[in-house]
């Protein structure tokens, strides 16, 4: 057991949530529980948006999976993975103040809410509401193992232990705190990520000789290492374009981010974020699959990708450092974690419960009910990662690609196409998610590219064809 | 009066989510060109910038940086200022 690495990654942990409880007591009664509890009552600054919307989008796969993969494939991924610095500004200018402006007026606190007002459509919010409570609720299972995965490997305490005290801190202080806490611990989570990915990154390049000498020793394992093609040549130039739809473009339509995009108190703090948003999420990106790439040249020959960042950080760190550096991960992982489990939480709460269970609900109960189920989630999830079953893993394979493909035009055109409808809405939806599901299972990669860009195709032809088709006046 | 106000308020968004699309659209091909352009010759004949290969430095890292100072210009250049409160909105 690494105990100088230990007492360092839990101490970081500890103050993270110590922030998330002080941050819960300062919690104002003024507006409504609801608006308070999922939206922070719209108060976010310009620092804590950009934070909570870069900790909330780099999750267990570009901090442990990704520089795993640019370990193996080299350069060629991390230019892929560069990609996400589109999230840092075309997420919030697309949704912009059109987003802000609109869900103010009609009062949503979700993205549900949104699309209830929009498309005035029982079946629409049943849709969309399931949707997101099974794509994220597998997302959040996987980061959960992730998490566990990680305590493990860096302190040597067995799985389930590690999983134990990853849960309870995330469970406890999301129940009490709701979004405020949230976006408060990702903010200090994301400044974590941002400092300790560049002591990182300056490590591994002193370890390595310098640039020009790990850049060699790159060539001498494998020559294709240091082109874009990555490993065996197999990145193609369409392959890795499409990522700019998969975790650039597209990511507009993940409600965990758009939900903060309707959050900020006021266009000077979206100003803010968008500059802050762009360098922070760029500069992590390029740091963290820099130092998987240029690993490889220190240390050889490690066969599990999710290893590479806990292995490179404790050999290039004194132990306690690599202790507070792999807190950026873990703080990736629980904040990620913490944001979906609101989502899901307030998807059942608002978006089901209050809009056609309990209309009358008064503000007592739904706090308890939100927290209720906020925390019962938890538990289930915890379940659940103990002994993942198969279907889970199956299932995040399409949570992100299948929610965009699912939601992208009934978000985008509900904003900016005044004629989309709740029939477009509906048909793209359907046709976007069945398309994603089927030809990831059936037929991989069609045209040499990611399989969601050719279901945003087809469920933007969805979306016009059935908003011009069957017309509102028609009902 | 109201209508009016929001009407103003939409025709910023508008512009600026075209703004956000254009901006996009400029860092992909700056992205695409410099990687495929200088990474698909023969390693051999790679040029080298402060140790990275020529198409790496000027795609990814470059790349990075140039975005996130256009972002800071153009914010702060053609971003509009406005208000979010109805009440606000009135006082105009």
């Amino acid at each position: 057991m690494n105990w100088h690495a230990t007492i360092t990654l839990f101490g970081s942990v500890a103050i993270i949530f110590l922030t998330g409880l002080i941050a819960s007591r300062n919690q104002s009664s003024d507006k409504s529980f609801i608006q308070d509890y999922y939206l922070g009552g719209r108060s976010l600054g310009g620092f804590v948006l950009a934070m909570t919307m870069t900790a909330t989008y780099g999750s267990a796969s570009s901090f442990i999976g990704g520089p795993g993969v640019a370990y193996n494939q080299g350069l060629g991924w991390v230019l892929l993975s560069v990609t996400q610095v589109a999230t840092g500004y075309f997420t919030l200018m697309i949704l912009g103040k059109k987003f802000a402006i609109i869900t103010k007026r009609y009062n949503a606190v979700t993205m549900v809410d949104f699309l209830k007002e929009r498309y005035q459509s029982k079946t629409v919010v049943v849709l969309s509401s399931i949707s997101i409570v099974i794509f994220l609720f597998s997302a959040m299972a996987a980061q959960w193992i992730g998490g566990g995965r990680l305590i493990e490997s860096l302190t040597g305490l067995s799985y389930h232990s590690a999983l134990f005290i990853f849960v309870i801190t995330v469970l406890i202080y999301v129940t009490f705190g709701g979004f405020r806490a949230v976006t408060l611990t990702d903010a200090i989570q994301g400044s974590i990520m941002f400092i300790g990915t560049l002591v990182l990154l300056i490590a591994v390049i002193i370890a390595g000789g310098g640039v020009p000498a790990i850049i060699n020793e790159l060539n001498n394992i494998n020559p294709n290492l240091i082109t874009p093609f990555g490993a065996d040549g197999t990145l193609t130039p369409a392959y890795v374009s499409s990522y700019w739809v998969l975790v650039g473009v597209g990511v507009v339509a993940l409600p965990q981010i758009a939900v903060r995009a309707m959050s900020y108190k006021n266009t000077r703090s979206f100003h803010r974020a968008l500059t802050i948003g762009t360098i922070v999420v760029g500069v992590i990106m390029l740091n963290m699959h820099i130092i998987g790439a240029f690993a490889r040249s220190i240390l050889p020959g490690i066969e599990i990708g999710d290893k590479v960042m806990p292995e490179i950080a404790l050999h290039v760190l004194p132990a306690w450092v690599a202790g507070i550096v792999l807190a950026a991960p873990l703080a990736a992982i629980m904040s990620t974690v913490d944001s979906l489990l609101l989502l899901v939480s307030s998807t059942i709460v608002k978006d089901i419960y209050i809009n056609y269970i309990n209309p009358q609900v008064n503000r007592k109960k739904v706090q308890k009910i939100s927290m209720g189920i906020t925390a019962i989630l938890g538990i289930i999830v915890f379940l659940i990662a103990v002994n993942p079953p198969d279907l889970i893993i199956w299932l995040n394979l399409f949570a992100i690609g299948g929610l965009e493909a699912a939601f992208i035009w009934p978000i985008v055109l509900g904003l900016y196409w005044e004629k989309g409808n709740r029939f477009g809405a509906l048909s793209s939806m359907l046709v976007g998610i069945l398309s994603y599901v089927l030809l990831h299972s059936f037929y991989p990669d069609p045209f040499g590219m990611h399989v969601v860009v050719t279901s945003i195709v087809l469920s933007l032809i969805a979306y016009i064809g059935g908003s011009l088709i069957m017309k509102e006046q028609s009902l | 009066m109201l209508t009016q106000h929001k009407d103003y308020r939409i025709k910023i968004a508008n512009r600026e989510a075209l703004i956000g699309i254009g901006l996009v659209l400029f860092n992909f091909i700056w992205w695409f060109g410099f990687a495929y352009g200088l990474g698909s010759g023969d390693i051999a004949g790679y040029d080298y910038i402060f140790g990275f290969p020529a198409w790496f430095f000027y795609s990814c890292i470059v790349g990075v940086l140039i975005m996130a100072v256009l972002v800071f210009i153009i914010v702060k250049k053609f971003f509009v200022e406005v208000p979010f409160d109805d009440e606000e909105l009135e006082k105009r």
